[in-house]
């Protein structure tokens, strides 16, 4: 890897100067948003919108703790407590996680392969524009007569057809929309990474961020359609009297569970490959010691990937599957940990005896580490079909996605987003604020979501407003963790506006003293156009 | 250093793929029903009437079968199993009943859907006679005695002594009369191209 970020200081120094003069022409005012085809603008669009959506998404989840700090009904009626929890789900995976990687991938692909932006500058801006339209349609269906959607974001038919309500055709087009973006976009990063690397990058050359970014935008173009498809046959079941999945006109409605697993799998791959790179960034840089097992992290993105598309059933093992298929889905399941092992291991032995530091991304990172392991670990728990019997749609469940997906992918987000902020801004942001955010965010993300394994393993069932009185003390640690997460994001966003308001010590090019990458050897903050002439890659 | 001719050569082919695989969505739908069929995953039995082809009944051991009826959502007919457990040797024919009443004034369009538990047996569930296979009409206020007749395969294996066959009865009036074209409609799907 440190390879790879060698760059001659002529040709750094011919571009820094190009760019200077380049400095003039940023567009002002509100038509520069709406019409850049720029990377790094469509990039910070990609991520402040990604932000908006975590409140927006979060804010609902306050909705359903507050809900839940007490058995019995409080607050909301259970049909839009259902509500609450389908439009939470789905803005988190498809307005926020996903979105934020993209952001990232947009800012930080161009400037990692020593790219002047990304293949598709137009088809860039329309990926991002379209965004705001679909999530605009699933919020205002939740203001239709009859509400929202109610059925979870998995849509499990017959639930989405038989019993859902009209406004199920706005959440259909929605999710189309959300779809196309993305495969928009991960054709975007396919093009950009084939086409637009620096003479010299050869692949084993490139940074993880990169591999992982491309291993994902190839599962983006496999499975969106399906889930395409997926929610097409459902309003054309719901709507044009098809019957894919109602048994009274020859379907199945089982089937629908193998058809959007089948996308929904390798979709949870897609939420956390971009991360797996992330942290291989940040680990030796404040390691200060190269990634230990740079081509085995690469060869484990793959496999991951490729698995994914062989275990979707793991989520069905209730459905009554005959017994050989829950074994070859439950061995396939725990042959994952396999290369997840192996990223773990490496990024371990990546800090064996190096020089340690504790800036906020690493502390970060290593959350990052110790928690998703824990979700690993639960997830290899579930895959074990016997109990996957007890633990099915309970709370275990809810811990487990929500310790990969919060206090894994989200970390990784925020890690991402406090190791290239001073790039982007050129300014080192508020550390006291932003070392507050990480301690607050960790304490409360385990309060939050740790004793949700005690009260799944103990039958609470998930997606019910209502509970029995035994798992009340734990709902109340539960809503308390979850509201003092939900407050510690805001201190994330004032450290990020007082970041962008140019507040803040000016930062070196380099920033972190370990760190390496192309992107680290143009100015801070990085010029509104970088690397007009390729760098050479020695 | 863009290459604008080789980024529209890759993106059409990617376009392909996405394209390729929006298809494929859809092609899982006929995909999942040959699987079920080779596996008997999902618990379904032959659709039309079978032959019966047993060489011979195996005395040595016997497997029971469960009836279990039940009438889809807003369907009013009762519908029961004269037999709710029989015993049979495999290769032996047996034939059970069902019981239907329709309690309405209206009259009806009935279609049962059969679905095995666990779907493995439904492989060797071999109907030669059902009511199943077509749809059944009664006038308001009318009832009838339903047969269906079946053997179990030899071939099924020692360990499963117990299976369920549970039949579902749809209200198919409103479609009854369009699509009996073909001998079962509701099983082949036709529906689903209206």
């Amino acid at each position: 890897m440190s390879k790879a970020t060698e760059i001659s200081s002529h040709d750094a120094g011919a571009t820094a100067a190009h760019e200077d003069h380049h400095e003039h022409h940023i567009p002002k005012g509100v038509m520069r948003w709406i019409l850049t085809t720029n990377h790094k603008d469509i990039g910070t669009l990609y991520l402040w919108f990604s932000f908006i959506m975590f409140l927006t998404g979060g804010a609902m989840a306050m909705v359903i703790r507050a809900e839940l700090f007490q058995p019995g009904l409080q607050i909301v009626e259970p049909d839009f407590f259902n509500q609450m929890t389908t439009v939470h789900g789905l803005i988190m995976v498809f307005g926020a996680v996903m979105p934020a990687f993209v952001g990232l991938a947009n800012w930080l692909i161009p400037m990692m392969i020593g790219a002047p932006d990304m293949a598709l500058p137009r088809m860039n801006n329309w990926s991002f524009w379209i965004l705001p339209f679909a999530f605009a349609i699933l919020l205002a269906s939740l203001f239709t007569e009859g509400g929202g959607p109610n059925f979870g974001w998995t849509f499990y038919a017959p639930l989405s057809t038989t019993y859902s309500n009209d406004s199920t055709a706005l959440f259909v087009f929605s999710v189309h929309i959300m779809g196309i973006s993305s495969i928009m976009g991960a054709i975007n990063v396919i093009v950009t990474i084939f086409n637009m690397r620096a003479p010299g990058m050869n692949w084993m050359k490139m940074p993880l961020f990169v591999w992982t970014w491309l291993i994902t935008a190839f599962l983006l173009i496999a499975v969106m359609p399906v889930l395409a498809g997926a929610v097409t046959m459902v309003l054309t079941d719901k709507f044009f009297g098809t019957s894919f999945f109602d048994a009274a006109g020859g379907g199945d409605p089982v089937m629908f569970q193998h058809i959007f697993w089948f996308f929904g799998h390798p979709e949870v791959y897609i939420m956390i490959l971009p991360a797996f790179g992330i942290i291989s960034h940040i680990v030796p840089t404040f390691a200060r010691k190269p990634l230990f097992g740079y081509a085995s992290m690469v060869y484990a993105t793959a496999s991951i990937a490729l698995l994914s598309f062989i275990v979707w059933a793991h989520h069905m093992f209730t459905t009554g599957m005959p017994v050989y298929m829950e074994m070859f889905f439950m061995f396939a399941t725990m042959l994952i940990s396999v290369p997840t092992g192996v990223k773990v291991f490496n990024w371990v032995a990546t800090m064996w005896r190096g020089s340690m530091t504790f800036e906020v991304p690493m502390l970060f990172a290593l959350a990052f580490i110790v928690l998703f392991t824990i979700g690993g670990l639960s997830g290899l728990m579930l895959a074990i079909t016997p109990v996957d019997f007890q633990y099915h749609d309970t709370y275990f469940v809810v811990a487990h996605f929500h310790y990969v997906l919060v206090s894994g992918a989200i970390f990784s987000i925020m890690a991402a987003v406090y190791y290239w902020l001073p790039k982007w801004t050129g300014r080192m942001f508020n550390i006291g604020l932003a070392k507050t955010h990480f301690w607050c965010s960790l304490i409360s993300v385990n309060v939050l979501f740790f004793p949700m394994h005690f009260v799944g393993l103990a039958g609470m069932p998930r997606r019910i407003p209502d509970y029995s009185l035994q798992f009340a003390d734990y709902n109340q640690w539960i809503s308390i963790g979850g509201f003092a997460f939900g407050l510690s994001q805001l201190i994330f966003l004032a450290v990020v506006i007082q970041a962008c308001r140019k507040q803040g010590e000016p930062v070196s090019d380099r920033v972190w003293e370990g760190a390496n990458g192309l992107e680290w050897e143009i100015p801070s903050p990085a010029p509104y156009h970088t690397f007009e002439t390729p760098p050479v890659v020695k | 250093m863009a290459k604008p001719a080789s980024n529209r050569a890759m993106v059409t082919r990617l376009v392909v793929i996405v394209v390729g695989m929006f298809g494929f969505g859809f092609a899982l739908v006929p995909l999942y029903d040959v699987f079920c069929n080779i596996t008997g995953i999902n618990g379904k039995t032959n659709a039309s009437a079978a032959v019966y082809t047993a060489k011979e009944i195996d005395r040595s051991r016997q497997v029971t079968v469960e009836f279990l009826t039940r009438t889809h959502t807003g369907m009013p007919w009762e519908f029961r199993a004269n037999t709710k457990r029989i015993k049979v040797h495999p290769g032996e024919m047996a034939t059970v009943n069902f019981y239907v009443r329709n309690p309405m004034r209206k009259d009806f369009v009935a279609q049962a859907i059969p679905s095995v538990s666990p779907g493995e047996a439904a492989l060797f569930l071999n109907k030669t006679e059902c009511f199943c296979f077509n749809q059944q009409p009664l006038a308001g206020g009318g009832e009838a005695t339903m047969p269906m007749s079946f053997y179990v395969d030899p071939q099924i294996p020692e360990d499963m002594t117990y299976f369920t066959v549970q039949y579902t009865l749809f209200d198919v009036t409103a479609r009854a009369d369009s699509l009996d074209d073909t001998d079962n409609p509701f099983l082949n799907r036709t529906g689903r191209s209206d």
